[in-house]
């Protein structure tokens, strides 16, 4: 198969809601357990200590009618957390044993208690991230947060996690975050080796399947977009912010880029360059994750980042990424993203730097206005910036 | 001896909440419109989980900005402000809280009340359940250039009071009250917060047998549309004697009616629980529609947003520190979804109330998310019958006065036909 064909196949695999590689994994694993994963970051790790299979869950990408789900959750809600709940009432999460879901927003937060009550033979979690991260006793809490997950899972699986096999996976999850990382070095680089849609498609695929068998997919990919020889193309650089939750379709982020723009860094699927470093391999493995998130990790719209600032690290992307402007594209509803964006553009607005905003749904179907608008962009920063 | 004359001799409290409210609250506002004057310091927080009694040691002046935007929907002005936090690219989705807030401050910051706001010397995000006040607090950081102090509350996730939740919390306390000294120029002084503690818990103690006060029948006060405006001083005064003094007077007037037996309304035919924040810009319209089918609102959720002390907690002198942290954590926007499920279940229950009643807000998804799933709850395993309208709490473009009304009345007619059935 060309690497080529294989984004095809990964393509298909990311919008089957059936979950066909979760299947094939119980059916290979029968007393093995599966654990759904909301976004935005995870502690994927731990569930692969357990020797589970952790699985993102990104909401059914516009792939299923919301019908049931209308009658536990209101119109004016983000569609990933409709169209989630929708293939749990559809049952195409039944292979799911436990849930984890992040103190990221109230919808997510509030989607757990939905799902505790409807689906009380899977165990759910509500996981709560330290917002003060200035204090020193937040490391504390996290860590007891972390430990209160590991005994969640050994109570679900039946067996002890030792500190051994949480370091082991760190050190998987490490050599993931560093392909990812490859990967988008590549596409900063020379955009037009390897797209932000091609991009998405090989790592989002990782969150569907072991990480022993993504890690040579990475490997693999890496070394086939290095033998493409494709001539460079005129772009304007820009960096996408606000899809860190909800998943842009497809089209969408293909719309953007034949509309002229070469996204050099974006939030999408932000769990795999959550981290800035690696997560230590040695010492006691909570407290090696506790201090990661606390030190090392980006800035995101559904976390506190005080006593750093959001805005500066913002800004210094911007410069590092050396780009020509800024997409904000937010999914309707998001509070996190939209309501950060009047403050990003303020900071962009003071620094002369050009930026476009508009909102987008998974299920949405019909692109031309957002052509239209990314046309125009270009255009206005080709000529006139 | 004539009938006014008598009613005169019957009725010597009715009011005297409200007049003395009216007071207290316009006494907070001069306080804040002069503090830059006479140097005291400002801190904002919010209403859920908020800390006052540890400000109140260093003296701080305190803005509750939730506070301000449920005025200016009492006094229709939240329209044009949530507009002009929009013109600056505030999306027509997110909180109206929030774009009232800022639209004010653009406006130039004059509260609801007409007193000119001061700008805050502290920030301090008492996140308490709600992820949007992180969001809100960080705009404000933004537009007043001041430095966000969070205080991380985490989630109730089961009925249980962690030892390790309460331990982080009392920890940000105690690091936080250096940059306190810092600010003020006052030290901390542990006497003084165990005295303003002690007034909680007094002021808290009569506050409850208000709230239980509406398992008599009919009820002597409506738990939702006259609770909150009773709660104000509990939720903005707390730790400050005219609080407790407050309670004191005002229970005289709910001790009068039960004396007498007489409701909010003429005639209580229908008790309810309310669940969600009220439609604050038609506030009067919503409860007419209610009244008009004999309606009293016996418990509800939103009296509990800034503090729940129903059911036994109480501020402490004795462990000052540690019972804030209790109840920042027990307060009803920090509770998970079953758990709120499961209280106002229980309410329907103590209260002995026929309905609950969920009014579901755009604005708000801590609040509304699940609330469906809630009524399904209810009317499927419990057997409550259970309506749910929606508008919003502060934006008056979502409040459809035509089909709210044929809601409740489909409802309560329902209600009506099948206890006449039954009888």
């Amino acid at each position: 198969m060309t690497f080529e064909e294989q984004l095809e196949e990964y393509q298909r695999i990311i919008g089957d809601v059936s979950f066909p590689t979760v299947k094939k994994w119980k059916e290979a694993h029968p007393a093995g357990k599966v654990v759904g994963m909301f976004p935005v970051y995870t502690p994927y790790e731990l569930a692969h200590a357990a020797g589970m299979l952790p699985v993102g869950l990104y909401g059914a990408g516009g792939m299923v009618e919301i019908d049931h789900a209308d009658s536990r959750i209101q119109s004016f809600v983000c569609s990933i957390a409709r169209s989630t709940l929708e293939l749990g009432l559809r049952e195409l999460t039944k292979d799911f044993d436990v849930l984890w879901f992040t103190s990221i927003c109230d919808v997510a937060r509030n989607l757990s208690g939905v799902w505790e009550t409807n689906f009380p033979k899977q165990a759910v979690r509500y996981i709560h991230y330290p917002q003060n991260m200035g204090s020193p006793a937040a490391r504390t809490h996290y860590r007891a947060e972390l430990r209160e997950l590991v005994t969640m899972l050994e109570d679900a699986g039946g067996r002890k996690i030792t500190d051994d096999a949480i370091r082991k996976s760190i050190a998987l999850y490490n050599e993931q975050r560093r392909l990812c990382a490859e990967v988008y070095e590549i596409k900063r680089n020379a955009p037009w080796i390897l797209s932000t849609y091609e991009a998405y498609v090989l790592i989002r695929v990782g969150t569907l399947m072991p990480v022993e068998d993504h890690i040579p997919i990475l490997r693999s990919a890496i070394a086939s977009i290095g033998e493409r020889k494709r001539p460079p193309r005129d772009f304007v650089r820009v960096i996408l912010e606000g899809s860190f939750c909800e998943q842009p379709p497809l089209e969408l982020l293909k719309v953007l880029e034949e509309s002229g723009c070469a996204i050099a860094d974006d939030d999408l699927l932000l769990h795999t360059r959550w981290f800035t470093g690696e997560v230590p391999e040695d010492g006691d493995p909570l407290g090696a994750l506790a201090s990661a998130y606390i030190d090392t990790t980006r800035y995101s719209s559904v976390r506190h980042y005080g006593p750093r600032s959001r805005k500066a690290e913002f800004l210094k992307k911007i410069r590092e990424q050396n780009v020509d402007g800024v997409i904000f594209a937010a999914p309707k509803f998001c509070e996190p993203a939209l309501l950060d964006y009047v403050l990003f553009k303020d900071e962009l607005e003071k620094a002369g730097i050009a930026y476009l905003g508009f909102e987008y749904e998974e299920k949405m179907g019909v692109f031309e206005s957002i052509r239209t608008q990314a046309e125009t962009f270009v255009e206005s920063v080709m000529f006139f910036s | 001896m004539d009938q006014h004359h008598t009613d005169e001799q019957k009725f010597r409290f009715q009011g005297t909440g409200r007049d003395l409210q009216k007071k207290l609250l316009t006494g907070w506002y001069d306080r804040l419109e002069s503090a830059a004057d006479d140097g005291r310091k400002v801190a904002y927080l919010f209403v859920p989980g908020n800390v006052a009694e540890f400000l109140r040691v260093f003296d701080f002046e305190l803005v509750f900005p939730e506070v301000n935007a449920l005025q200016c929907g009492v006094r229709k002005i939240s329209g044009d402000l949530i507009l002009k936090a929009e013109d600056i690219g505030y999306s027509p989705d997110v909180c109206g809280y929030v774009k009232n807030d800022i639209g004010m401050m653009l406006a130039g910051n004059t509260g609801p009340s007409g007193h000119k706001l001061p700008k805050p010397d502290l920030l301090l995000c008492t996140y308490c359940g709600c992820t949007t006040f992180i969001k809100w607090f960080e705009a404000l950081a933004h537009f007043y250039d001041v430095p966000l102090v969070m205080l991380d509350v985490p989630y109730m996730r089961s009925g249980e009071l962690g030892k390790d939740d309460r331990d982080y919390i009392t920890a940000q306390l105690k690091e936080l009250i250096p940059l306190c000294e810092k600010i003020t120029g006052k030290k901390f002084d542990h006497d003084k917060l165990k005295t303003i503690v002690g007034h909680s818990r007094e002021a808290e103690e009569i506050w409850v047998q208000m709230l239980h006060a509406a398992k008599h029948r009919p009820s002597p006060f409506d738990a939702y549309f006259e609770a909150v405006f009773f709660m104000a001083p509990i939720y903005v005064l707390r730790g400050l004697p005219e609080c407790t003094g407050y309670y004191r007077e005002a229970m005289k007037e709910i001790d009068e009616r039960i004396e007498h037996g007489v409701g909010p309304i003429p005639e209580e035919k229908v008790r309810v629980v309310i669940e969600g924040p009220p439609p604050w810009p038609h506030f009067r319209a919503f409860w007419e529609m209610l009244k008009k089918w004999g309606v009293c609102s016996v418990a509800s959720s939103y009296s509990k947003v800034g503090g729940f002390w129903d059911h036994g907690f109480r501020h402490d002198p004795d462990r000052p520190l540690e019972s804030i942290a209790e109840y920042c954590l027990t307060c009803y926007t920090n509770l998970s979804l079953p758990m709120r499920t499961d209280l106002l279940r229980k309410y329907a229950e103590e209260y002995s109330a026929d309905a609950i009643l969920i009014h579901s807000v755009k604005s708000c998804r801590s609040f509304s998310v699940g609330q469906a799933d809630m009524r399904d709850q209810f009317t499927r395993v419990w057997d409550i019958p259970t309506l749910l309208v929606e508008s919003d709490l502060a934006d008056p473009r979502y409040f459809q006065a035509a089909q709210l009304r044929n809601r409740i009345d489909a409802f309560f007619e329902s209600l009506e036909h099948k206890r006449l059935v039954q009888a």
